[in-house]
């Protein structure tokens, strides 16, 4: 249980966090078709930090001497170069679709072809192999936090909270759920995240209050473009050893049917990412799950392939969204590029 | 004659024409600047190396590889044009696919998945039928079939979900492009089509050659000696044009073009909307099944069956290829023998360089970065020529109503 409940939220943290980056650029009024390539580039990024600071040694004492804390210093400012990274990124997406009043769509895809492109371009020049790993060591040595950390043994049982909050998880984790919740407190809450949620609605109307619809969508753009950075370097980093491949597995596009399907506002969008990630989590470690702990792998005994459920995911997904579609209120201005003389 | 090239000028093809040619610079530009940044920083790359790189960016399909002193030598090489035909067949085939989708104003990025069913179709069909019963031809004309079918009913799957349910067709594309990828590999793991008689293609399914079936070359061989090219390149540009009759020239095509520009006015004027848009999904679905059964029953390509963590780059690549044709069926036979051009550079950047082929990818993702604000681009060339006709004292003709398939904003506000 304690496993399964670790990996779901491995799963629906990241796609958490994204579908709220499709949500700020959505409601501001720009289709964030690019979410996939910006986790792609922000995950590369986190992952060329990381790299970057173990080949300078900076950290090296830090590990050596096992000072954790600077140890999750050096993962929160690899988020942060993720983020800062992707929001530059998603500038030629708001460039495009906010000042040339570009197709959104088509502008997104762009973004979705150049990331991989350059992402692996750039990975082979470094390292002329298909993947850039970290420097030494692996994710969980590094930046798990693990009981040895707080000082407890390994052998000592730390209840059923323990065991699942604070034993082999990631502090990028509870990092993301905390800005998930700010960043929802301060989408509906506040004036900045009223008038970017005008903007979405009708722009005209905003503009003639004296909003600047151009700088509350750039500012959405560049929000959603920072949390999808960030977002990939955290699935990076959780999911796949702190490894760069030019590939998320489509969690991009994942996020956004979560967007879809949580109707654009972050309690749904929170619940929906559970969902999505207990049925990722169920494809990528069924064989391996033990749900109440007597030892029986129910799941791969019941003989289902294992194509079945790695299908799954996207399966629900679909059934989901043709159940939902009918009640799903989409921001109203989304996709229409802001023309101040048009009525 | 001056005048005859001002209305040339003021033709709308002609300044997509110019619009597309202007993407197509500036993507290999950047790519250049790529290669001379990435051989600045890059210790292992020399200032020569970098000049070569640029060089083969450029004219990457004339070189045909280095002389005994190590510098880069030039001229017609016959294989890599043959291979450029070949592997622009699927291209073709994808990029109407993806065309065709947008005359009807859908979004069709589920050309991998369609891909991947006509892939499955077809290859099953051309290994399981006997070809010493009834014969090479017919064995593969049915596989074809089989592949265009499947290819079909996967596109026809997002345009049922769009057109009864309103559901967004990105997304929707997007999820059974993953779903097929699992399926597909599922079959081709429970099937016996699994080469099992080399035992050093583990994971890839037999040649379609295993069975005799292989596309005709007519001849092609003989014009490009080493290459694979093959007669299914009549049959992609065969496609294009039924293509643009159909769009052009019938009535269906005509109604498929109203439904795109707009849904509601064209079900007042009596079109059944909902049966277009499905019946739109389900040809570019058949183009990019069609488009797979030609490339894999060529018979000189294994498949790797166990695919479901990556989607075919053919199917994506379709998307620059529609774009950059801005959507004409004619102009994608040359946008696709473009992309597979660079793909040519791409293999001998990698070949005869430090850089690799990943670097075309770039260049056409700035292509399709650029065709998104193509109108932009357009816009100011329209400026331009307004600019000279009213110092001519001349009205400036035509170019300005808005046509059914213009696509300037034909994408707001339509969501899952």
């Amino acid at each position: 249980m304690t496993f399964l409940i670790q990996q779901t939220l491995v799963f629906a943290v990241p796609l958490m966090i994204v579908a709220l980056a499709g949500v700020f650029s959505e409601r501001s009024g720009i289709i964030n078709l690019a979410l996939e390539g910006i986790m792609i580039f922000g995950a590369f990024i986190g992952v060329l930090f990381v790299r970057s600071m173990q080949l300078s040694g900076a950290f090296d004492a830090a590990k050596q001497a096992g000072d954790w804390l600077s140890l999750q210093g050096l993962e929160l400012l690899a988020m942060l170069a993720a983020a800062v990274m992707g929001a530059i990124f998603s500038l030629l997406l708001s460039f495009a679709s906010i000042n040339l009043r570009a197709d959104q769509t088509i502008g997104g895809t762009a973004l979705n072809l150049l990331a991989p492109a350059l992402v692996l371009f750039l990975i082979r020049v470094l390292v002329n192999q298909e993947t850039l790993n970290m420097a030494k060591g692996d994710a969980a040595g590094w930046f798990m936090i693990k009981k040895s950390t707080f000082g407890i043994d390994k052998n000592t049982n730390i209840g059923f909270l323990g065991e699942t909050l604070i034993n082999k998880v990631y502090l990028a984790t509870y990092v993301c759920i905390i800005l998930f919740v700010i960043l929802s407190i301060v989408l509906y809450k506040t004036r900045f995240g009223l008038r970017l949620r005008a903007c979405g609605e009708n722009p005209q109307a905003a503009d003639s209050l004296g909003i600047n619809v151009y700088h509350m969508r750039y500012a959405g753009v560049t929000i959603s473009g920072a949390l999808a950075g960030m977002g990939g370097f955290v699935y990076a980093l959780t999911t796949s050893n702190c490894a760069s491949t030019g590939d998320v597995a489509g969690f991009g596009f994942l996020a956004l049917a979560v967007m879809i399907f949580g109707n654009w506002t972050p309690l749904n969008i929170a619940i929906s990412s559970l969902l999505f990630g207990l049925f990722k989590c169920i494809a990528a470690a069924y064989s391996s799950l033990d749900i109440n702990g007597d030892g029986v792998y129910m799941l791969s005994q019941i003989g289902i392939s294992s194509h079945l459920y790695r299908m799954l995911p996207y399966l629900i997904t679909l059934l989901v969204l043709a159940f939902t579609s009918k009640g799903s209120r989409a921001p109203k201005a989304e996709g229409i590029p802001y023309d101040k003389g048009s009525r | 004659m001056k005048d005859k090239l001002s209305t040339l000028y003021q033709k709308d093809g002609t300044k997509k024409l110019l619009a597309s040619l202007v993407s197509i610079l500036v993507g290999l530009v950047v790519g250049a600047i790529v290669v001379v940044l990435v051989g600045l920083f890059n210790p292992r790359i020399s200032l020569t190396g970098a000049w070569e790189g640029v060089r083969l960016v450029f004219f990457g399909l004339f070189s045909t590889g280095r002389d005994a002193a190590g510098s880069l030598t030039w001229g017609f090489n016959p294989t890599s044009m043959g291979n450029m035909l070949f592997r622009a067949m699927p291209l073709i085939m994808t990029g109407l696919s993806v065309a065709v989708a947008f005359k009807t104003g859908l979004f069709n990025i589920g050309a991998p998945g369609q891909y991947l069913f006509g892939t499955m179709a077809s290859l099953m069909v051309a290994l399981s039928l006997p070809t010493e019963k009834m014969g090479v031809f017919l064995v593969w004309i049915i596989a074809f079939l089989a592949g265009t079918l499947a290819g079909a009913v996967w596109g026809a799957i997002p345009g049922m979900m769009k057109a009864l349910l309103n559901i967004n067709e990105v997304l929707a594309c997007i999820m059974t492009n993953w779903i097929a990828a699992n399926l597909v590999t599922w079959a081709f793991d429970a099937s016996n089509f699994k080469n099992v008689a080399e035992s050093t293609k583990s994971g890839y399914v037999y040649k379609t050659s295993f069975n005799g079936v292989a596309t005709a070359k007519l001849g092609l061989d003989k014009l490009f000696p080493g290459s694979q090219v093959n007669a299914g390149i009549f049959v992609a540009i065969l496609a294009a044009i039924g293509m643009y009759i159909l769009i052009n020239k019938t009535t269906l095509g005509y109604q498929l073009k109203a439904c795109g520009s707009n849904r509601h006015a064209a079900r007042y004027a009596g079109i059944k909307d909902k049966r277009n848009i499905v019946l739109s999904m389900a040809i570019a679905g058949a183009l990019s099944g069609a488009g797979a059964a030609l490339y894999w029953l060529s018979g000189n390509t294994e498949f790797f069956w166990s695919t479901y963590q990556s989607l075919p780059a053919i199917g994506f690549n379709g998307i620059p290829v529609a774009l950059l044709a801005v959507n004409n069926p004619i102009a994608v036979i040359f946008t696709g023998i473009f992309m597979s051009m660079l793909n040519i550079i791409g293999l001998q950047m990698s070949n005869l360089t430090a850089y690799n082929e990943y670097l075309t990818d770039i260049i056409i993702a700035v292509i399709v970065y650029l065709s998104a604000f193509a109108l932009v681009i357009r816009m100011l060339f329209e400026s331009h020529g307004k600019k000279k006709a009213a110092a001519k004292g001349a009205p400036p003709k035509g170019g300005d109503a808005p046509k059914p398939d213009d696509k300037a904003n034909g994408k707001g506000g339509e969501q899952a």
